[in-house]
């Protein structure tokens, strides 16, 4: 069906600001570290020869693939239950639970980090209850700097994309097969392994592709729980760019790391779009049954529990936040508004505080614009929409420190040189940011009958008017999920700040990495009380975007 | 002075041709339907007369003006469709008023003229509504009463009734036309729906593969179809490939079933011993059960009732006569309706149940 028809063509030059921003800002200055990374001086391709031929950087290499395997098997081992759970069985409270299981995604990964060592840190809440029962012979439980906890981090990080992308798949798989499988004679077994495995394939792989590509570009979590031997190629990036300023060899690896994360999202994408082929779908209502028996809530609450225990590391962030040497007490918050010690280059918590928000304010702003203008071009393109749509995708699938570094590169000279200024910052952010209100828009838009727009121009209604009166209501919830997102995304962003950022600009998560840096009681209590602000500022978003966002459309 | 006028309009889609060199007028006041099966290019060429699509070639003028380059917001024409479209984030009567506040009308008028359409579409005091929670027939009232509110010059209706079912069907049929009638309002009716065509239309343009088939009153697509899926479309099923044998006195013409009297007039440009189209109306043959074959009445057909299904008042018969196969549909008073599968009946077909098509339609003068 053809839609808006040529009397209703909309501006065809719609298409020039968010393409311009997008080659100007992500284009472009990858195109100038990829044309750094073939040799600046003289000899080909020597930054690569240099990366090839040194067995360090094939090992970081090495690690940050086999880690990112590691986390993605381990992520789907626990995300696979809860998929389950959410997909066929209905409980008091689901809605919620359900709601709490993306919490983990969307929170900053300096969040994630400070909850870990929260929680099982040397000090951290897992070892003070150990040490009360064993007495204090020094921490029991050995984690941090280990490979282990960088594990445990990814899963708890990105077990909620497998959760949404599988259980929005299963649940809407009809429960007849199965049931004719066990007519025909199948056990509970091999129902599961010859029936609904191979159907849920697409989704578990699409998943899993997905999971890969955020723990393959893993940067704040191995940055901080990791410890100095453990580094993925984000890590190394950022340690050549700022610490060693091997800036070529930094390049070669931004551009190794580019190969694989668009190699892995070809695959998410390809995946998407055959598990887009419907098999037999049904109201995910009818899949999902009433626990009844006491098997079933065995089941049910062995699983739920599991899910809270999942989120441990948020609760003792909070518990670790609120408690110091005499007890339970606010004095961790109480310091970051007096000012006493933690300042940090004489910038009061307060100041952080305010750089982050107004930056994340300004990001919100330029997302949106960006956002809604790219999601109008998406739909004006009926025939190269998908083109269209991946090509606006392209920010997600560039890691943090690569588009900081990219940034570095190219913003500090004619044509554009931004150096010092804030408004660097916020272009990243935005960068970073703007796909999630596309992925919130432009369902809303694409399902807008056609036929909305024709009555109301039929009607005498201007373009004009029927963008006010028709299409910004009926967009409004998905214009306020999007921003949300975008706020969320700028106040948590890590690796790309911590790059570009100058010390008067210091925003909450890399003020909070540098507290973690000094030594004291009160600079580490300052760090957990800043992260635990931050997670009640995107706690509250969150729940603006569970309350508004439509049930059903879009993605995760 | 014709109201619509639209000469040699086409429209193409990437090459294929979706509307091609259609023509036809609309009085003031008269409810024109067109006809045709899904696909036939009806809801495209309603597009292009609101302006939706443009012209590739032709013109569309509305009391003489020729209204080609105006855009769609500027015609005052009304268009209501199939999904009806209504406004999900307004009420009822913001729904009907939409119109109205587009043109700035003051909001005081705007109240009255809602109330006034609510009045005539029969949803008095449902102003408040929420559009989701009504029912299917209240929101097609509703979207009545949106495109009529700003008193377009043209009102166009795209299978406004196609998702009801048909007990409700029949009764919007009737309420709209009368609507329709009471604000004297040129409208074009777009359905695949022939009895819901006969229902509502003055006239009726009869469309297939974007071209005009036939056009004019009910009465005379139903008696005198201009071709083969015109006639199937009006329900007629003995449609029998023939030969006239002769024309003068009586004309006489043989087919499958045997030899045959025409009742109806013989299609132009066709002369003896030439193929034509036999139509034998269902309903004007009569069936007299047989206990063997030439037992029926004296000039009767002989067959045999291979199916026969009860209508309530009516029973189809099918009859297997010399190598074809006739329907034939009888009251339960005709002697034919105690006839079983298997059965023998004398089959008497009058003259006058009997027309001529053509084997290739007439190009549309």
């Amino acid at each position: 069906m053809d839609q808006g028809g040529p009397a209703l063509t909309k501006n065809r030059l719609l298409v020039i600001g968010p393409l311009a921003f997008l080659s100007t800002f992500l284009l472009y200055p990858l195109g100038v570290i990829l044309v750094r990374s073939f040799g600046s001086e003289g000899v080909l391709l020597d930054p690569f020869i240099a990366v090839l031929a040194d067995s360090y950087y094939l090992g970081r290499i090495w690690f940050t693939v086999w880690q990112a395997a590691a986390s993605t098997v381990l992520t789907l081992v626990i995300g696979l239950p809860v998929a389950y759970l959410f997909a066929r069985h209905d409980f008091p409270g689901k809605t919620v639970l359900k709601a709490l299981t993306t919490l983990p995604f969307i929170m900053p990964t300096i969040v994630v980090a400070m909850g870990f060592i929260a929680l099982l840190g040397p000090e951290g809440l897992v070892n003070m209850a150990l040490s009360g029962l064993f007495g204090a012979d020094g921490p029991y439980v050995r984690v941090t700097n280990t490979l282990t906890i960088i594990f445990m981090a990814h899963a708890f990080y990105n077990y909620a994309i497998v959760v949404r992308i599988v259980s929005a798949f299963w649940s809407n798989l009809t429960p007849t097969f199965s049931e004719s499988a066990t007519m025909l004679g199948a056990g509970r077994v091999r129902v599961f392994t010859q029936i609904t495995l191979p159907l849920l394939m697409p989704s578990l792989l699409s998943s899993a592709a997905l999971v890969f590509v955020f723990s393959f570009t893993s940067f704040g979590v191995v940055l901080i729980l990791g410890g100095p031997r453990l580094a993925t190629l984000e890590v190394s990036i950022y340690e050549l760019t700022l610490r060693l300023f091997q800036l070529d060899i930094a390049g070669a690896l931004a551009v190794v790391q580019l190969a694989f994360t668009s190699a892995f999202l070809v695959v998410y994408t390809r995946l998407q779009a055959r598990g887009a082929v419907p098999i037999t779908f049904v109201p995910a209502d009818v899949g999902a049954r009433k626990t009844r028996n006491l098997r079933d809530r065995m089941v049910a609450t062995a699983i739920a529990v599991g899910l809270l225990v999942l989120l441990s590391p948020l609760l003792a962030l909070i518990e670790q936040a609120m408690s110091s040497s005499e007890g339970y007490s606010f004095a961790h918050f109480r310091g970051l508004f007096s000012n006493e010690s933690g300042s940090y280059f004489h910038l009061s918590p307060l100041m952080v505080a305010w750089n982050s928000i107004r930056f994340a304010l300004l990001s919100m702003a330029i997302a949106l614009a960006v956002g809604t203008t790219a999601s109008y071009v998406i739909v004006q393109r009926r025939a190269s929409s998908h083109v269209v749509d991946a090509l606006f995708m392209a920010p997600l699938g560039v890691s943090a420190v690569t588009l900081g570094f990219a940034f570095l590169m190219a913003f500090n000279r004619w044509p554009i040189d931004l150096r010092g200024s804030w408004l660097i910052l916020v272009i990243a952010h935005a960068l970073v940011a703007y796909p999630f209100v596309i992925r919130s828009v432009l369902p809303v838009l694409r399902g807008m009958p056609p036929h909305l727009r024709e009555s109301a121009a039929l009607l005498g209604a201007t373009p004009v008017q029927i963008f006010i009166y028709v299409e910004i209501p009926i967009l409004a919830r998905a214009l306020l999920v999007g921003a949300t997102f975008a706020f969320a995304v700028s106040m948590g962003e890590f690796g790309a700040s911590l790059l570009l950022v100058r010390p008067e600009f210091t925003t909450i998560p890399v003020a909070i990495f540098r507290l973690l840096g000094q030594p004291g009681e009160s600079n580490f209590g300052q760090a957990l009380a800043m992260s635990t602000l931050l997670m009640a500022v995107v706690t509250v978003g969150f729940v603006i975007i569970e309350r508004f966002r439509y049930r059903n459309v879009g993605g995760f | 002075m014709p109201d619509l006028e639209l000469s040699g309009v086409c429209k193409s889609f990437d090459g294929v041709s979706a509307v091609s060199d259609v023509s036809l007028t609309a009085g003031h006041g008269e409810l024109v339907c067109l006809l045709g099966p899904s696909g036939c290019g009806k809801s495209t060429l309603l597009r292009l007369i609101a302006g939706l699509e443009s012209l590739d070639a032709g013109s569309v003028r509305l009391g003489g003006k020729n209204l080609d380059r105006a855009a769609p917001h500027t015609r005052g024409f009304g268009l209501m469709f199939q999904d009806l479209a209504l406004f999900p984030h307004m009420n009822v009567s913001e729904n009907v008023g939409f119109g109205l506040r587009m043109q700035r009308q003051p909001s005081q008028a705007v109240r009255r003229r809602v109330d006034e359409l609510l009045d005539l579409v029969g949803l008095t005091g449902y102003g408040n509504r929420d559009v989701h929670g009504l029912s299917g027939g209240e929101r097609q009232r509703v979207a009545l009463a949106r495109t009529l509110a700003p008193a377009p010059k043209l009102l166009m209706l795209d299978e406004p009734l196609a998702s009801l079912d048909r007990v409700l069907r029949e009764s919007l049929q009737a309420q709209i036309r009368t609507i329709l009638k009471e604000v004297d309002v040129t409208a074009i009716y777009v359905t695949h729906d022939k009895d819901e065509a006969f229902a509502i239309a003055d006239s009726i343009v009869f469309m297939n593969d974007g071209s005009v088939v036939q056009a004019g009153s009910p009465k005379s697509l139903f008696s005198a179809p201009a071709s083969e899926l015109v006639a199937r479309s009006m329900g007629m099923r003995n449609i029998l490939p023939g030969r006239l044998v002769s024309t003068d006195g009586s004309a006489l013409v043989t087919c499958a079933i045997g030899t045959l009297v025409v009742g109806g007039p013989i299609p132009r440009d066709v002369g003896p011993e030439e193929d034509v189209l036999v139509v034998v109306d269902e309903r004007g043959v009569s069936a007299v059960p047989a206990r063997f074959p030439g037992d029926g009445p004296p000039d009767a057909l002989n067959g045999m009732v291979v199916v026969r299904e009860f209508h309530g008042g009516e029973s189809e018969l099918h009859v297997r006569v010399g190598e074809g196969l006739l329907v034939c549909m009888v009251t339960q008073r005709d002697a034919g309706a105690s006839a079983q599968q298997g059965d023998y009946v004398g089959i008497t077909i009058p003259p006058e149940a009997v027309s001529l098509l053509p084997l290739r339609p007439h190009p549309q003068a």
